[in-house]
């Protein structure tokens, strides 16, 4: 069982950092997240993105959020990056193990990763 | 959906959508029935509404005109031998109280599913929401969460979704049991 000593300890660790952590929002990762979506798997995906974007230590410029039916439910999962003056990227069949890859290499890196887009779902 | 989980998630998105301050989720099993409700104070919807809502082909999504939330919960209720109830207010005060009972040992009942999960899901999507989450497990045992409670502890400078939060909050949820 979690305590409240460990939550109160989160908080002291915290408290002062947060301002920094609430981050730019320069590079926004969205997740489709209506009945569609949900069916589909896109609960885990979320958790991964979420997750990972705090491991790579990219929560300063990365927000991850979640939206409703984006409206190409037969692509679900689906995530969207959208990142200013920049085209949005559409990431289509997610998984929990693709949207890790695409924090490191996308989100981290700055490389979009083209076999997982919507184009390439299309081909 | 395979989860009950999936479901809950699914609808109590429902009650974001209309605005709630406050949304209640329980799971309550007993004498072999499992209740789930879903109960906020949005904005209610008005009885021609409430009546057509479990028809697929009513929604309130514009990227087409099918929304398959309520109805898929109903089935997965119905199917177990149990049934979805709504009750919902459009004056104060106002709120929606969804109701599915399923018949636990039916060969057709979903299993609960990583309620925790769904549970941290909501929180990070909708943080400055008031959730409470319980759940009464048919042999005795409970868990509950009350988003109150954790920001009381957490102060105003700290908000809910960040992810060392959701990490406990998803830990917190957990029956003793299954922690090992």
């Amino acid at each position: 069982m979690k305590t409240l000593a460990e939550l109160q300890a989160i908080r002291e660790r915290m408290k002062d950092s947060v301002t920094m952590r609430s981050g730019s929002g320069e590079i926004r990762a969205v997740v489709g997240m209506a009945t569609c979506g949900i069916a589909a798997g896109a609960r885990p995906v979320l958790a991964a993105l979420v997750e990972e974007v705090n491991n790579l230590g990219i929560s300063d410029k990365v927000t991850v959020t979640q939206t409703g039916c984006i409206g190409i439910c037969r692509y679900e999962p689906v995530v969207e990056v959208f990142e200013a003056d920049k085209e949005k990227v559409t990431y289509v069949k997610m998984t929990a193990e693709k949207a890790r890859r695409v924090a490191e290499e996308h989100l981290k890196g700055g490389k979009v990763v083209t076999e997982y887009t919507i184009g390439a779902a299309e081909k | 959906m395979k989860e009950l989980s999936l479901n809950i998630l699914d609808v109590a998105k429902n009650s974001v959508k209309a605005g709630a301050s406050r949304i209640v989720i329980r799971i309550e099993e007993a004498d072999g029935w499992r209740t789930l409700s879903i109960i906020d104070n949005g904005c209610g919807m008005p009885p021609e509404f409430v009546a057509t809502v479990t028809d697929p082909f009513t929604t309130t999504r514009t990227t087409r005109p099918v929304g398959m939330g309520l109805p898929l919960l109903k089935l997965a209720a119905e199917q177990t031998g149990g049934d979805l109830q709504i009750e919902s207010s459009v004056v104060p005060p106002t709120g929606t109280t969804v109701r599915a009972r399923f018949k636990i040992d039916h060969l057709d009942c979903v299993p609960v599913g990583d309620y925790a999960g769904s549970v941290v899901t909501l929180i990070q999507g909708s943080p400055d929401i008031d959730w409470l989450f319980v759940y009464n497990r048919e042999d005795g045992k409970s868990v509950s969460l009350d988003t109150a409670e954790v920001r009381q502890i957490l102060g105003p400078e700290v908000p809910l979704n960040l992810p060392d939060v959701l990490m406990w909050m998803e830990g917190a949820l957990q029956f003793e049991t299954e922690q090992q």
